[in-house]
């Protein structure tokens, strides 16, 4: 099952941060983790990454590992540095109040399955 | 950057400890190199992943370093030198969940201790030497595919 960002959204009730936003980007699998080691070990190609992290390397990580978009969990607000890279980089921010939790409960719940295989 | 006869691509990025403005920016550009010369794309995903890891070790650990890359038709071969104190145990250091990293770069969601052995699960070959007080050298390689050679076999 897949999502496009528009519908990822609406799901999270998120806002847009990024100037460059895709709204038709489909997503087919997230994943979810504060340590951005995870991210670049465990996270599969074209993710969506969910995070409580807001720095820069944030959006390295995700340019490193081919993450399609990223979004912050609970309201934390990145700088506009780490926003103007993110549109250099051509890859699409949102802000959700929901916690890491309950933004992941959310997505899977509409279909959206991990992107680490755990088996 | 230099390039031979279309084929070698060379260059070099000086790294700066503890810049964590331009962290990983090094690593972001070897990725856009590789994907220019249309490098197959999970070589360049993994040599991406590996360098950046090893670009974070220098930014945390040590106040210099410098990574070198080289790019041909059969490999990538990237080595980083820095000026830190050096991995007094490197199989410790190898093992998952082993850091010495202080909190703060913790909060920044690293130094989990998954860096080196991240390293090696992206690499074909990986050779890592340090002397404790004289810096460390790593050095990694990510076989490309051969096509061409391989239809003649």
């Amino acid at each position: 099952m897949s999502l496009t960002l528009a519908e990822i959204k609406v799901i999270l009730n998120a806002n847009v941060i990024t100037s460059k936003f895709d709204a038709n980007i489909v997503i087919e699998r997230a994943y979810s983790a504060d340590l951005m080691s995870d991210v670049l070990s465990f996270s599969l190609t074209d993710s969506l990454l969910i995070t409580g992290l807001v720095d820069k390397t944030v959006v390295r990580t995700a340019q490193v590992s081919n993450i399609k978009a990223i979004v912050f969990a609970r309201g934390k607000v990145p700088s506009k540095d780490t926003v103007a890279l993110a549109d250099e980089k051509n890859i699409p921010l949102m802000i959700t109040n929901y916690s890491k939790y309950e933004s992941c409960g959310r997505l899977y719940e509409k279909g959206l399955r991990n992107s680490h295989d755990a088996k | 950057m230099t390039q031979n006869k279309e084929t070698t691509m060379e260059g070099v990025f000086f790294l700066t400890g503890k810049d964590f403005t331009n962290a990983g920016a090094a690593s972001c550009e070897l990725k856009s190199i590789l994907e220019k010369m249309e490098v197959e794309h999970s070589a360049i995903r993994r040599a991406a992943i590996a360098a950046f890891e090893a670009e974070m070790n220098i930014i945390i650990y040590t106040p210099a370093g410098m990574m070198k890359y080289s790019i041909t038709p059969d490999h990538v071969k990237v080595v980083f030198q820095d000026m830190g104190h050096g991995i007094e145990d490197i199989e410790l250091a190898m093992t998952e969940g082993y850091s010495t990293a202080p909190d703060y770069i913790r909060e920044m969601g690293f130094g989990s201790g998954m860096g080196l052995p991240n390293i090696k699960k992206n690499t074909d070959e990986m050779k890592i030497s340090s002397m404790p007080g004289a810096g460390t050298t790593l050095e990694f390689i990510i076989k490309l595919r051969q096509e061409k050679d391989n239809e003649n076999l």
